[in-house]
């Protein structure tokens, strides 16, 4: 029984997920091993006399086992880090970079400093021409979802990139059979909460509000502070509360890996389009004929509004398969 | 005014890949795989017309992304010199994941197929917009785009080491973009500028008035440290060797050929106009010349000590890395032009060795020791012709791209005169027989009358699109090792019209 509860604690559940989940990567390095260089310090130590070889067992032992740790350290961590002078180097590398980094900040303009602000023609031009330019009162979403768009572009794709980058490497095994299918539900069985009636009360409480919010955030985001990002995170951890209270099953009835894919490819490829369109119409100083409609309305600012949902779409998604691949390695 | 049609090129040369990448997530890996390879061929032929335009007409332009461009908003540049790097860049991916489909379809399952395409796509579209842009953050961005994806395409084999290598990968990555994102926002702080033209001139103004000169070159320092880790100059080379080893052939060969070597692209670009050469190259240029020629020694030193096939192609990478340094450490216009043919001319033949390497282990039944490969080559003809006219080119065999980069940094080296020259020219004998030594005696042991070890691997149908792949590479080597005039001329106009 002791182990079983043992098993409840979070820690000892994340070294159980670590050793079984590492396990078979385990076999795989202790294959490679087996390498020449160890077969032939073996070979060497066979054609020692037999008197000496017992004499020099536990010492061959030791050796051996040191070199196994060394092969073993050059695989995982480095080659050398268990060496002394590895660490006083990074050590002394590590204290001689923060110590250059401090002397160029300390020499940096302080901030506000009026001399070299005026150097820079971009950040008044930018509070005085954003709103008549790109109808946006938040002069914030102007200049990442206007002026500085390619930015923005690349970095909603940032996010796709690390999201699939993540199902790729985390979805590393093949087919489970029957018996790791199980293993698996057994152990999400164990790991989900059982209806824990304190968290559901308060998700009840809170998600409405989480939810309302995130989507005022991002709606609003061209008149207030806010936009696709801060209200996308908002959203995704309503996504996350959700789940974390009433758990896999009821959430997997709105939102599972189909739905996280059609909504971040067709948000991303909308954006990129609506993006593309823009920055052709702008290059060529062609008129672009999207309706700016009066500032401060919540349909104006051109396509501000539909960008910033787009963002918002592709962040909320974002952080919550990032959530769930982290925490159970599939959708 | 409404630009030339071709003048919106660099436009879609971004924007195309990166939408194919995001729809390859969302298809079947057959399909993606369709996707992925249109794409590569459209984004070449792209470039190609890019190329052809701007350098009949020998000019240069830039593309503002949106209403309002300079010094406001971000926009892109073009001209010759980095046309041509974008056609090699993305000759070389095509060629890749054209001859390496094969190998693709063994490693990676199919499932997960769509994924690689994405990255694939993704992949390409930060390659252009880094060699497009006009802007310090946007190279940011898509440093970050370019790591990740790099990151994905190492771990996507099934294979346990391949994802301790990806991990290592991605530390060192991050460490190299946390210092030039550093460096980015001290020098943004100072400049208030983000686009190259305006932050040189802000940059030269600040050293007319001598004012807060540390933090400026301190910035400066921490971007060139951050992209030298990134393209594994000699002492931060150490993720290197097992990311190229571990990963598939076409990842290795993408890693070898084309990330790194865009980071040395955006290096140069920063340095030639955001930095001015007075600010960056001759400050920086002693400390750069010892790194790279210290690299160029102790990385085919290390080459010749490997014992597997895939480890002697990685380490050769390291190696060649540091002869590129070597050219922008002579500082010379000279200098910068023969190490971007020499980015080219090792991307044609690295990538090359990577595919065709596969090929020769799959002969052995997988095999990747040395000593196990032996007479792979007359097992796998082509693959071994192809790996021979690799090696050569490494080498510096004459009438092979190889020979002729090492030729145009030798004469830059005699151009600039100085301590460099001899230093540089004693470099280039030791590394030219060092490579000898590793390169040819790995050709040897593949084309050794002796009886492979390994089972031979079960006789395939034919490999069409590799077989076409490796005779276009062969091709490149051979063009840029016979024709190498022009291309050198192109990028010395193309470095013309930088400043």
């Amino acid at each position: 029984m002791p182990a079983n509860k043992k098993k409840h604690d979070a820690f000892a559940r994340l070294a159980d997920w670590l050793e079984n989940g590492a396990q078979p990567l385990d076999e795989e390095i202790g294959e490679s091993l087996a390498d020449e260089a160890y077969e032939e310090e073996n070979a060497a130590e066979k054609t020692i006399p037999s008197v000496e070889v017992k004499k020099q067992t536990p010492k061959k032992k030791k050796r051996q086992e040191r070199h196994r740790r060394k092969r073993r350290d050059a695989l995982t961590v480095g080659a050398y880090a268990d060496a002394w002078w590895y660490r006083v180097t990074a050590f002394i590398v590590c204290v001689s970079l923060v110590g250059l980094l401090l002397y160029g900040v300390v020499r940096m303009p302080l901030f506000g400093n009026a001399d070299t602000l005026a150097d820079s023609e971009v950040a008044s031009f930018y509070v005085t021409h954003t709103l008549e330019e790109t109808g946006a009162v938040n002069i914030v979403t102007g200049i990442i979802l206007d002026y500085r768009g390619f930015d923005t572009l690349g970095e909603s794709h940032v996010l796709f990139v690390a999201v699939s980058s993540v199902l790729l490497l985390l979805s590393i095994r093949g087919e489970k059979d029957e018996q790791e299918r199980l293993l698996e539900s057994d152990r999400e069985q164990r790991t989900e909460p059982d209806h824990d009636l304190v968290l559901q009360g308060g998700a009840r409480l809170l998600l409405p509000l989480v939810l309302i919010f995130g989507i005022y955030i991002i709606l609003n985001g061209h008149l207030s502070p806010g936009g696709g990002f801060s209200g996308g995170a908002v959203l995704g951890a309503g996504l996350i509360l959700y789940q974390n209270a009433f758990g896999y099953d009821r959430i997997g009835k709105f939102f599972t890996y189909r739905t996280f894919r059609a909504v971040s490819v067709s948000a991303l490829l909308f954006y990129a389009l609506a993006k593309g369109y823009h920055f052709l119409t702008g290059a060529n100083h062609i008129p672009g004929g999207i309706p700016e409609g009066t500032a401060g309305a919540i349909l104006s600012g051109g396509l501000l509004l539909p960008l910033n949902i787009a963002v918002g779409c592709v962040v909320t998604c974002t952080m919550y398969a990032l959530y769930t691949m982290f925490r159970r390695g599939a959708f | 005014m409404i630009l030339a049609w071709w003048q919106n090129l660099p436009l879609f040369l971004v924007l195309c890949p990166l939408m194919c990448g995001v729809a390859c997530s969302a298809l079947r890996g057959k399909a993606s795989r369709c996707v992925t390879a249109a794409m590569c061929a459209a984004e070449s032929a792209g470039m190609a017309v890019l190329l052809w335009y701007t350098a009949s007409g020998n000019v240069s332009f830039t593309y503002a992304m949106g209403k309002i461009g300079a010094p406001f908003g971000n926009e892109l540049r073009a001209g010759p010199a980095e046309a041509l790097m974008g056609l090699g860049f993305t000759l070389v991916l095509t060629l890749s994941v054209t001859g390496g489909n094969r190998s693709l379809t063994e490693d990676v399952e199919s499932k997960r197929m769509n994924l690689f395409g994405a990255m694939i796509g993704l992949l390409t579209a930060a390659t252009a917009a880094i060699v497009f842009t006009n802007d310090l953050f946007t190279a940011y961005v898509f440093i970050e785009i370019t790591t990740l994806s790099a990151c994905a395409l190492i771990g996507v084999t099934n294979r346990g080491r391949a994802l301790f290598s990806s991990a290592r990968y991605m530390v060192m990555n991050l460490l190299g973009s946390g210092l030039f994102l550093l460096g980015l926002s001290m020098l943004y702080a100072l400049t208030g500028q983000l686009l190259f033209p305006q932050l040189a001139s802000a940059v030269d103004a600040l050293i007319a008035e001598n004012r807060y000169s540390v933090s400026m070159y301190l910035s400066f320092l921490l971007m060139g440290l951050g992209l030298c880790i990134k393209s594994a100059l000699y002492p931060f080379h150490t993720w290197l060797p097992d990311a190229y080893s571990n990963a598939t052939a076409v990842s290795g060969a993408l890693l070898s050929s084309l990330v790194s070597k865009l980071y040395i692209f955006l290096l140069i670009k920063i340095a030639l106009r955001a930095a001015g050469e007075e600010a960056f190259i001759h400050r920086i240029g002693d400390v750069l010349f010892l790194y790279a020629a210290v690299g160029t020694v102790l990385g085919s030193v290390h080459a010749l000590y490997q014992r597997k096939l895939s480890r002697v192609i990685a380490y050769s990478s390291v190696a060649q890395i540091a002869c590129v340094y070597l050219g922008i450490a002579l500082g010379s216009g000279e200098g910068i032009a023969a190490a971007l043919f020499y980015i080219l001319a090792h991307s044609a033949a690295k990538s090359m060795l990577f595919v065709t390497s596969h090929k020769l282990r799959r002969a052995c039944g997988g095999a990747d020791g040395l000593e196990d490969l032996r007479g792979a080559a007359r097992r796998s003809p082509l693959a071994g012709l192809a790996f021979l006219a690799g090696a050569c080119s490494l080498v510096g065999i004459p009438g092979l791209g190889g020979f002729a980069a090492k030729m145009y940094l030798a004469q830059a080296a005699i151009g600039g005169g100085g301590w460099r020259m001899p230093a540089l020219l004693g470099l280039l004998a030791v590394s030219t027989t060092l490579n000898a030594a590793y390169m040819l005696r790995t050709a040897l042991i593949l084309y050794s009358r002796d009886k492979p070890a390994g089972e031979a691997g079960k006789p395939k149908a034919r490999d069409a699109a590799f077989a076409a792949a490796t005779a276009v590479m062969i091709g490149l080597n051979l063009f840029l090792g016979f024709c190498g005039r022009p291309v050198i001329e192109l990028i010395h106009r193309g470095l013309a019209l930088f400043s």
